[in-house]
């Protein structure tokens, strides 16, 4: 288990959508906003091949945030969070290794499941790899303002 | 084969339009790389001047953001669609370097470079297609790494449907089955023989769709467009990376070599000069579709070989092989609207993919044409595939339930109508694509069902005639 405080948990599997922020050869931060997926342990994230460039940045730079910012996107709550973590791709079986995330993907999406069997119709959409980010630190504003400075949680494995 | 012809994935932004954009969010997220080497990220509130280039909020409680850092500022949307999932998507992203405010207690950022997408300009689709270059990198760099290929893939049966755009095959089947069923109304049908009919017809058209996949890849046209759709802009198996141009081209062969065997047994069995000129002009007609140095559809003439090839070729094809060469007006009358519909098809489809045509030279008439005259265009041929259907009825050339075939005409009207508000919205026209095929199918299918009533009643009633005249 992770040690990520409650709130930044319920925030994470509210949320329809997150600002992955990645490290490009230049060292700049790029932002992607995806769909993120938490098992309860790591966070995931599935990037079709189409937009793959976030991942040629993890694999030079494997350090992450991910953001949780937009009330509208997580039933309006409204507080925020920002979680910084070292992320892996998994890129096994572009073709359907990435499906075994679909019961978590389809509690938030549900039309992701009907896409699906169109896979005919959008083929590279579908070959896609998994973003896996284990937690290192995570920042939860309570009251979402960036005046107040936020809570800072270290987060990593307990002790079985 | 022509090299992947680089697009824009997005329009490009500058940094002006981005803060523009920027501000119409009501957040903003600051990101910046912090000192352990980890982006970070908060919302702020900013105050956004597009004119003066500068984005200004007060700096966030709790971490120090010296002078220079290089920052962005990100506004994102979805609108969410509960049961479903959401909608409504964009984004943008500045990129600048931070400074102080005088006071210290806010933070300017000068926009120097920016990103973004909004599906409302760009859709989904068109977004998708422009960065199937991305795709290719990305399995290229992977399959470099494993040391073996990695390729995108489809099952069999998925891959089969789209390569050969299998359901399209609603083009050969409608006249060959007609010309079949004219000939068994004067007393001609022959079953073995009608059977290859379809079979050799269908290798045929299925070797000019995959054919015309190799040849506009070839030119480049395939490569062009980001705007195809299910209808039109061809299979893409190619540009997907899950077939090979090699494997395109051999499969093509394969079935034109399959279309020609079935064509010299049908001649053997059935052998007439009429068939021999009927084979020889259609296997011309298919190749030169868009293979040098013919490429009729490269000059305009696309419509006009695909009329002549899935109307009177096909139909006429079918007709002499069980009339053993025989060959009367009926038939030929039979497969002008059929021609004139089945045109019209390709027609449409060639809207949304004009643009891309148009910069690899493929000068069809969308590309030609104004959108006034194109529609004009649409209008004046279906009418005149009507106008012969009921012109063949009024002589006695052909049986008067064919003109079941005007119960097509309300589809017709919306195609018709569908044009003009869909013209500059390849996505949007997809249903009026969809409506067109249609028009030719049902049109197909009633005559067929004319001529089937024709045949029920000379069985059950001999002496009554259903052409007028007779």
């Amino acid at each position: 288990m992770t040690t990520l405080p409650e709130p930044v948990e319920q925030l994470l599997e509210a949320a329809l959508v997150g600002e992955l922020t990645v490290i490009d050869a230049n060292g700049r931060p790029v932002t992607y906003p995806l769909i993120p997926l938490y098992d309860g342990e790591r966070i995931y994230l599935t990037s079709s091949t189409l937009f793959s460039r976030k991942l040629e940045h993890i694999k030079a730079n494997p350090r992450v945030s991910l953001s949780i910012t937009d009330p509208i996107a997580v039933g309006g709550r409204t507080d925020r969070a920002t979680i910084q973590g070292d992320a892996r791709v998994i890129e096994e079986d572009p073709h359907g290794g990435w499906e075994r995330l679909l019961p978590i993907w389809q509690k938030k999406e549900p039309s992701i499941v009907y896409f699906l069997t169109q896979r005919v119709a959008l083929p590279l959409f579908f070959e896609r790899s998994l973003i896996e980010i284990t937690p290192r630190r995570a920042y939860y504003w309570a009251d979402g303002n960036a005046a107040t400075a936020p809570v800072t949680t270290a987060a990593g494995r307990q002790a079985a | 084969m022509a090299a992947t012809t680089q697009t824009p994935r997005t329009p490009a932004l500058d940094a002006p339009q981005a803060l523009a954009k920027l501000a119409t969010y009501p957040f903003q997220i600051l990101t910046f790389v912090d000192r352990d080497g980890y982006p970070f990220s908060v919302a702020v509130e900013a105050t956004i001047d597009p004119t003066a280039g500068t984005a200004m909020f007060p700096a966030p409680a709790g971490f120090s953001i010296p002078d220079g850092t290089e920052v962005s500022l990100t506004g994102s949307h979805i609108r969410p669609q509960p049961g479903y999932g959401y909608d409504e998507r964009r984004h943008v992203t500045v990129w600048g370097r931070a400074a102080s405010s005088a006071d210290g207690s806010r933070l300017v950022v000068a926009a120097a470079r920016a990103w973004g997408w909004d599906e409302a300009e760009v859709p989904f689709f068109e977004y998708s297609e422009r960065s199937i270059g991305q795709s290719k990198r990305y399995f290229d760099a992977l399959s470099l790494e494993r040391g073996t290929p990695v390729k995108p893939r489809l099952s069999l049966g998925a891959l089969v449907l789209r390569t050969t755009r299998l359901p399209f095959l609603s083009a050969t089947i409608v006249p060959v089955v007609l010309g079949i069923a004219i000939a068994a109304r004067q007393g001609s049908f022959d079953l073995l023989t009608a059977v290859l009919t379809v079979i050799g017809a269908s290798f045929v058209q299925l070797g000019l769709n995959v054919a015309n996949d190799v040849f506009d890849t070839a030119q480049g046209a395939d490569d062009a467009n980001v705007t195809p759709t299910k209808f039109s802009g061809g299979s893409r198996v190619i540009q997907y990376g899950l077939v090979s141009f090699r494997q395109m081209a051999s499969l093509a062969t394969l079935f034109y070599v399959g279309a020609g065997l079935i064509g010299l047994l049908l001649l053997a069995l059935r052998g007439s000069p009429a068939l021999l000129a009927i084979g020889v002009i259609g296997f011309v007609v298919s190749i030169g579709y868009t293979a040098p140095p013919l490429k009729f559809v490269y000059r305009g003439l696309g419509e006009i070989a695909v009329a002549i090839g899935f109307g009177p070729l096909m139909l006429l094809g079918a007709y002499v092989v069980q009339t053993r060469g025989t060959l009367t007006w009926e038939p030929v009358v039979a497969s002008l609207p059929i021609a004139l519909l089945v045109a019209l098809i390709l027609y449409v489809n060639e809207i949304p993919d004009r643009r891309g045509d148009a910069r690899v030279g493929k000068r069809t008439l969308p590309v030609r044409l104004s959108k006034a005259t194109v529609i004009a265009g649409y209008r004046l041929a279906a009418v005149a595939a009507y106008a012969i259907l009921v012109a063949g009825v009024a002589v006695g050339l052909l049986p008067i339930p064919a003109l079941l075939m005007l119960l097509t005409i309300p589809l017709a009207r919306q195609v018709s109508s569908g044009l003009e508000p869909n013209y500059d919205n390849p996505y949007g026209l997809m249903s009026v694509m969809g409506i067109n095929v249609k028009v030719h199918l049902y049109a197909g299918v009633l005559l067929l069902a004319g001529y089937l009533l024709v045949l029920i009643a000379a069985t059950l009633a001999p002496s009554v005639s259903l052409f007028l005249g007779r």
